[in-house]
């Protein structure tokens, strides 16, 4: 051993501590404890809470805009289904409508054609009984002619058969 | 320093031991102007200078220094804390945080070229840290159960047939009370003084060898070498250690939370 060191380092136990360097040590270590704690700590810490809410606010967005677009699907779904009810309803109602209408059409139309054929029974019923009342007229006159002409004129076989035409006439008119 | 030592020794090899960490102040007579005590500063320089830097402007997308600095950090407040404590853990986690990258700087200055001295081969600053352990653990356990809640659960263990007392109840005592910040001290303590021991066996030998006769001479490459490889070996203790004694921090820490053993 050297008279340097051995001046410098009396106690050669190396488990004998040093006062100055507990001192030191202690000091250092708070020093460094302090500014740690109070710049770095916080900082990374900070740069960590946002790296999290970062990852979790994509989730998050990503969670929500998912269930909007189910709660979109769902509510497109429903109206479809609502609009295909309306649908159904409306058909059912112009099927009744359609129906009723066609039912006062041709209620209708019997009525017209009853009544088409009421006049033109009537109009009819007219004309023949006008054309009664001049056959009669002519029968009359045609039957005056016919006597002057028999008594006039000699009779065959014509006048017989036309004698049977007149009685035969005047049987119709009694008929009647 | 070493280099001086060793030339003063004279003639003959002489192997390295406790003297080699008994560096002389810079400044004749002054206690703090030693080369332990400097690169404590400078450790608490550096570190904070790298995190005050990658955590400036931290961002959700991280830069690639704010990634490195993140990492460390997020090791520390994930792997140690939240995994070892649990929900309270972030109460925790710039104390562990400190601890791991104080004792990671400070080891790793063991084979930083012209540093070469791991500041924890001076028991005094692993005591220190022990001690800050130590008392939070136990605070920690008082407030949460109050003192003698605390003092109970530590004295006896539920489940043990009554006169197993008489042995357990001093042990667990001493385990709380001495064993833990000893071996906590001890274990750091004495990874970075055999490590620095060891290389300086090598590379003080392999220089040593160098000066000898010729046979010595080709021998000498090969002390280097080992010398080399042990370097590395030396990272991974330095890594190695300061995560053991912030785990176990977290640990002690962890079961003064939980409400039974």
């Amino acid at each position: 051993m050297n008279s340097i060191e051995l001046a410098a380092g009396e106690e050669l136990n190396p488990l004998i501590p040093h006062t100055a360097e507990i001192i030191v040590g202690f000091i250092a270590f708070s020093l460094l404890y302090m500014v740690l704690r109070r710049a770095v700590v916080p900082r990374f810490e900070k740069a960590f809470a946002e790296r999290t809410d970062a990852i979790q606010g994509g989730m998050e967005r990503a969670e929500r805009a998912q269930r909007e677009a189910e709660a979109a699907l769902n509510q497109y779904k429903s109206q479809l289904a609502d609009a295909r009810g309306e649908a159904q309803t409306i058909r059912e109602e112009a099927r009744v409508q359609g129906a009723a209408i066609i039912e006062e059409m041709r209620a209708k139309a019997q009525e017209e054609a009853a009544r088409i054929t009421a006049s033109a029974q009537a109009a009819i019923e007219a004309e023949r009984q006008q054309a009664v009342n001049s056959l009669r007229n002519e029968v009359g006159a045609l039957a005056t002619e016919l006597a002057s002409k028999i008594v006039g004129e000699a009779l065959d076989d014509q006048v017989r058969q036309s004698r049977i035409v007149d009685r035969f006439l005047s049987d119709l008119e009694k008929s009647k | 320093m070493v280099f001086v030592s060793y030339a003063a020794k004279g003639e003959g090899f002489n192997p390295p031991d406790a003297g080699d960490f008994n560096l002389p102040p810079f400044i004749e007579g002054n206690e703090f102007a030693t080369k332990p005590i400097l690169l404590v500063f400078l450790s608490v320089l550096l570190i904070s200078v790298f995190f005050i830097i990658s955590s400036r402007k931290a961002a959700v997308v991280p830069s690639k220094l704010q990634f490195a600095g993140e990492s460390i950090y997020s090791f520390v407040r994930n792997d140690l804390g939240r995994e070892v404590i649990g929900h309270e853990f972030m109460r925790f986690v710039p104390y562990l945080f400190t601890l791991f990258t104080f004792i990671l700087v400070n080891n790793i200055f063991g084979i930083v070229p012209l540093i070469q001295f791991p500041t924890m081969s001076r028991i005094s600053f692993p005591y220190v840290l022990a001690a800050f352990t130590f008392f939070i653990f136990h605070y920690v356990g008082i407030r949460k159960q109050g003192f003698f809640k605390y003092m109970k659960e530590i004295m006896f263990l539920p489940g043990i047939p009554k006169p197993a007392y008489i042995l357990i109840t001093p042990l667990e005592l001493a385990t709380y009370f001495l064993v833990r910040p000893m071996t906590l001290s001890l274990r750091l303590f004495a990874n970075m003084f055999a490590g620095h021991l060891l290389l300086l066996v090598f590379i003080l030998g392999g220089e040593h060898l160098l000066q000898g006769v010729i046979g010595l001479k080709l021998v000498s490459p090969f002390s280097f070498l080992i010398g080399i490889a042990l370097t590395f070996f030396e990272f991974m203790v330095q890594c190695l250690q300061a995560y053991i004694f912030t785990l176990l921090t977290a640990l002690y820490i962890a079961g003064a939370l939980a409400d039974e053993h």
